[in-house]
């Protein structure tokens, strides 16, 4: 099993060097340079501010010192906040995105996986219609609209919830409900399938056999054999939060990195949007990694070939 | 050695189905699934005759009514705007029927891209095995890695001034950018297929009597595997919808006047303690448009399962 | 709840009631036999069984009056194709039918003096394990990937027996090596995955025999094993079964193997028992055509090469709507208008406890 955690980040590498190739290529090809401006900035200040970017050099010249200062952990300049570093911008605000997804996830896990069991053992019975109108709810409504519902419904007519920041607790319910929702959802979907596939395999009839109490057929046998393949859902899970956050932050004006990275698209603050994507990628590898040596730990079959 | 007398009627025979009739049985016994279908069927009718039906052209303002509203959107329920009209009078009925335009095609366009590259890539990967697939499993391990939404708004906000990123009203480097990041989910799926179905038996015998390898993909292969593609594909619709309307919220794809849902949203919001309706209505479509499919493609799933056939 | 696979998990064990008589059976295994006292004449004693499967297309009369007996310590065979309710019978002498969309629906079962349709599901569990144990037929998909097979052989332990870890864990051992698995101590924290399908076959014998039930269901349990794999196995059931003077009920598709297992064999074809008598009766006196094509189809070395197998031309009926006639009649070459019209019951042929259900082979018959 070491063997394959290590290939797995050995192969991280290569994915990642693609991805970051892939993004500086993109924003350097957009027309008009990062100095475009609505009003168009004096050529001479063009010139200046090229030269001082290192602009004029040669692209594979720029990549590598790009790249280069990124495995140092610089994440360059902002190319808008003449005075601000990505590195500060990120350094602001990651603990507060870190914190909404951790407690988004926390949620989807918690609701989702006994939400799912919940459907499979009542199957076909009312406790399944319930959780099935729950994951439709999850699935059909974006998280955007599930914000606003909430903000308009709590926060306005009710005033149970502030309708925004970060500041205390009763900031963080909504912005998780609504982060939450979609991956409660798959994550109870997923789980209720698994569990009733579960209950159609022979080693269950052998339980059965053995005359073992219901409770521990289900919560032995099955559960534990059902969770397995949920694990291979939750990487998907942790990237949606990862990419999903930012919409969120903009919509309860949360002050994390997210909210950056989404002005920084209306901005055309270069720097902010290569470095932000870079970031973003490498979290979901990581997380995706995680996951990967998660399952397989879980899976004795393959922890123990 | 005596004859054996053939066998009489006493024996009963079940009516001998094909798997699509049966899959299409179960289909049809599915409620969900026919909900979605009915509404899938409505909202595509819709699209395409949109402009012939709509009260009013997307962009038209109504300013008169507006301004004897007291200078504030149209409330649901007018004679003349009956889902009510935005800050400017332009009638949301109408702009959403627009919308549902915008959401089918990106529903059907991306699909079709992503059948055209996925399926004969995948095919292709799948079929001869060796460094193609090797080559093929590399390149889209590295798709994966690039979450898709930052991909997509990557690839819209580098072509944004470009004359690419302006076809139709920004929406064709959105489509491009969905398609991208989805056909190789389908690839890797119909890949999967054929490296199953490439192994059984039946496909050794086709080959030792000399049926050529095209038409054994085309003839044995595809239809056999062409079940999870469906499904794949119906239940991907769902995604690129939402990407969608995600990217509109946020400012990229398509552009004023135009709108889709998603901006809709974001342009309502603001007024949404005043007038939720402009929030309210395109949140409506979007959650049916995602539901219908999604109860299809759950529906088409259940009854294409070979695990099922036969049972109920 | 327990979260480790070992058998050293400490856990107290769901133990419901450990009677005088089970306190007996925590003995080690060589005593065992002792304490099968028996309670009735014979130990399972089924009546006029039926059991249907209620689906979309009808109502499958899987088993359809179906009635045998089995005594203390008697291996039985029960032979037919696939299809013919074999497996079915077991499953509801068990109560394990699948219910939707199975369902026993008429008949009775007494086993050791215990009317078990009768009892309520809570009561069925305390048998199951304990009295009656399971053989599947795939020891592959029987056994849980995720568990290891000495936990696995440890469950019922704990829960019928309310053995300490440390014992039952001894006892695991012991079942292991009587099973004939070697190193047995080393292996029980393996998982079914590392075994061998033989070896995975031993567990499952292992898990049925944990308790020393009395009855031991063996649902084809060598079918899915090599050739050369199923006699160890066939003979270390006999051996076991033996030892610990339980009763088994062999289900196979091979005559050969009832053959070589089985003090009597019940032929069974489309929901119904054909045939039943003692090995020697059935082999050298066949009373049914049916039984007479099962073993004019077994290979014989006196074969000439390049001559067709034999087989029984046609296939068995579908029982959804089971005609009021012999069953077999479709492919029978003996065949009257009677066959057609009435179906046979099951009648004594000579004057031991030989039946078979065939109009042609009744002393008043056209066949002698």
């Amino acid at each position: 099993m070491i063997k394959y955690i290590v290939g797995r980040l050995l192969w991280i590498i290569p994915v990642l060097f693609v991805v970051t190739i892939l993004t500086f290529i993109l924003m350097h090809s957009v027309p008009g340079g990062p100095w475009a401006r609505e009003k168009a900035l004096p050529p001479q200040t063009v010139a200046r501010l090229n030269e001082k970017f290192g602009l004029n050099d040669p692209i594979y010249v720029q990549y590598i010192r790009w790249a280069g200062n990124l495995l140092q952990g610089n994440l360059g300049p902002s190319f808008k906040f003449a005075d601000r570093t990505v590195n500060e911008i990120v350094s602001d605000g990651i603990g507060t995105t870190m914190q909404l997804g951790l407690m988004a996830f926390t949620l989807a896990v918690v609701l989702g996986i006994p939400l799912g069991i919940f459907a499979a053992l009542g199957h076909n019975r009312w406790p399944d219609y319930l959780s099935t109108a729950i994951s439709i709810i999850g699935v059909a409504v974006p998280s955007f609209v599930l914000a606003l519902l909430l903000v308009l419904f709590f926060g306005v007519n009710l005033k149970w919830f502030p309708t925004g920041g970060w500041k205390g607790p009763e900031t963080w319910v909504l912005p998780t409900i609504a982060l939450a929702g979609f991956p409660i959802a798959v994550i109870a979907r997923y789980t209720r399938a698994s569990m009733l596939e579960v209950t159609r395999k022979d080693y269950i009839r052998t339980a059965q056999s053995k005359g073992l109490a219901d409770q521990a057929v289900v919560s032995r046998h099955m559960i534990r054999n059902a969770l397995i393949p949920v694990v291979t859902i939750l990487g998907p899970t942790l990237a949606y939060l990862v990419t999903g956050s930012f919409i969120i932050e903009t919509v309860f004006g949360i002050p994390g990195i997210g909210r950056y990275y989404v002005t920084s698209i209306s901005q055309k603050d270069y720097g902010v949007l290569m470095a932000m994507t870079i970031l973003y990628a490498f979290a979901v590898a990581f997380l995706n990694l995680v996951v990967d040596v998660l399952y397989a730990y879980i899976d004795p079959r393959i922890r123990y070939s | 050695m005596a004859t054996v007398e053939a066998v009489r009627p006493v024996i009963q025979t079940t009516a001998a189905r094909g798997l699509w009739s049966d899959a299409f049985a179960r289909l049809r016994k599915n409620r969900l699934a026919m909900v979605g279908l009915v509404l899938v069927i409505i909202l595509l009718l819709l699209a395409i005759f949109g402009p012939i039906f709509a009260p009013y052209p997307y962009q038209a303002q109504d300013l008169k009514a507006v301004v004897a509203n007291g200078n504030r959107p149209v409330h649901p329920g007018d004679a003349h705007h009956i889902l009510g009209t935005d800050q400017i009078g332009r009638d949301l009925l109408s702009r959403l029927m627009d919308g549902a335009r915008i959401s089918m095609s990106v529903a059907i366009v991306v699909q079709v891209v992503v059948l055209l590259i996925g399926v004969p890539i995948g095919a292709l990967a799948g079929w001869f095995g060796g460094r193609i697939d090797n080559f093929l499993m590399r390149f889209t391990d590295v798709m994966y890695a690039f979450p898709d939404l930052l991909f997509i708004i990557l690839l819209s906000v580098a072509f944004r001034e470009t004359p690419f990123g302006r076809a139709m009203d920004g929406l064709l480097v959105v489509f491009v950018a969905i398609g991208l990041t989805i056909w190789v989910t389908v690839a890797r799926l119909v890949r999967g297929q054929l490296l199953a179905l490439k192994e059984t038996e039946f496909v050794e015998a086709a080959r030792a009597i000399g049926v050529s390898d095209r038409k054994i993909v085309t003839k044995h292969l595809l239809p056999n595997g062409i079940g999870p593609v469906i499904v794949a594909v119906t239940l991907g619709i769902p995604a690129a919808i939402l990407a969608e309307s995600t990217l509109a919220y946020i400012g990229i794809g398509v552009k004023a006047p135009r709108a889709s849902w998603g901006s809709l949203i974001a342009d309502g919001q603001r007024l949404i303690r005043s007038d939720p309706h402009l929030v309210l209505f395109p949140g409506i479509f979007i959650a049916v448009a995602l539901i219908s499919f999604t109860f299809l493609g759950d529906g088409l799933r259940d009854a294409l399962d070979p695990k099922l056939k036969g049972k109920q | 709840m327990v979260t480790d696979d070992s058998v050293s998990e400490g856990d107290a064990p769901t133990i419901i009631e450990v009677s005088p008589d089970d306190a007996r059976r925590v003995q080690t295994p060589t005593e065992a036999g002792a304490n099968k006292r028996p309670k009735a004449d014979k130990l399972l004693k089924v009546s006029g069984l039926s059991t249907h499967f209620f689906t979309p297309d009808g109502v499958v009369q899987a088993v359809d009056d179906v009635s045998f007996d089995l005594g203390y310590g008697e291996t039985l065979g029960l032979v037919g194709e696939s299809g013919c309710g074999k497996s079915v019978t077991a499953l509801s002498i068990a109560r394990l039918v699948p219910n939707p969309p199975g369902r026993i629906v008429s008949g009775e079962i007494v086993f050791d003096g215990i009317d078990i349709l009768k009892l309520n599901p809570t009561e069925m569990r305390h048998l199951r394990g304990k009295e009656i144990g399971f053989i599947f037929q795939d020891p592959l998909t029987s056994l849980n990937p995720t568990l290891t097979i000495g936990f696995q052989i440890a469950e019922s332990i704990r829960e019928h027996l309310g053995l300490p870890k440390e014992a039952a864990r001894d006892r695991v051992v012991e079942l292991l090596s009587k099973v004939g698995i070697p190193r047995a101590r080393e292996r029980l924290n393996d998982y079914p995955f590392q075994f061998s399908g033989g070896m995975r076959q031993r567990v499952m014998i292992a898990i049925a025999l944990a308790c020393d039930p009395k009855l031991i269901l063996a649902d084809e349990p060598t079918t899915a094993l090599d050739v050369t794999i199923q006699a160890q196995i066939l003979e270390l059931i006999s051996r076991l079964s033996d030892e610990f003077h339980t009763a088994v009920l062999m289900i196979t598709h091979d005559l050969g193997i009832a053959a070589g297992m089985c003090d009597r064999i019940n032929v069974m074809y489309a929901g119904k028992i054909v045939e039943t008598g003692s090995v020697d009766e059935l082999f050298e006196k066949p009373r049914m055509p049916y039984s007479w094509g099962l073993l004019d189809s077994l290979p014989r070395l006196d074969d000439v090469r390049g001559d067709r197998l034999r087989t029984i031309e046609g296939l068995p009926p579908l029982l959804i709507h089971p005609p009021d006639a012999c069953r077999f009649e479709p492919r029978c070459r003996f065949s009257r208008d009677i066959c057609r019209q009435d179906e046979p019951e099951l009648t004594q042929r000579g004057d031991s406890r030989h039946y078979a259900r065939c109009w042609a082979t009744q002393p008043d018959g056209w066949i002698s």
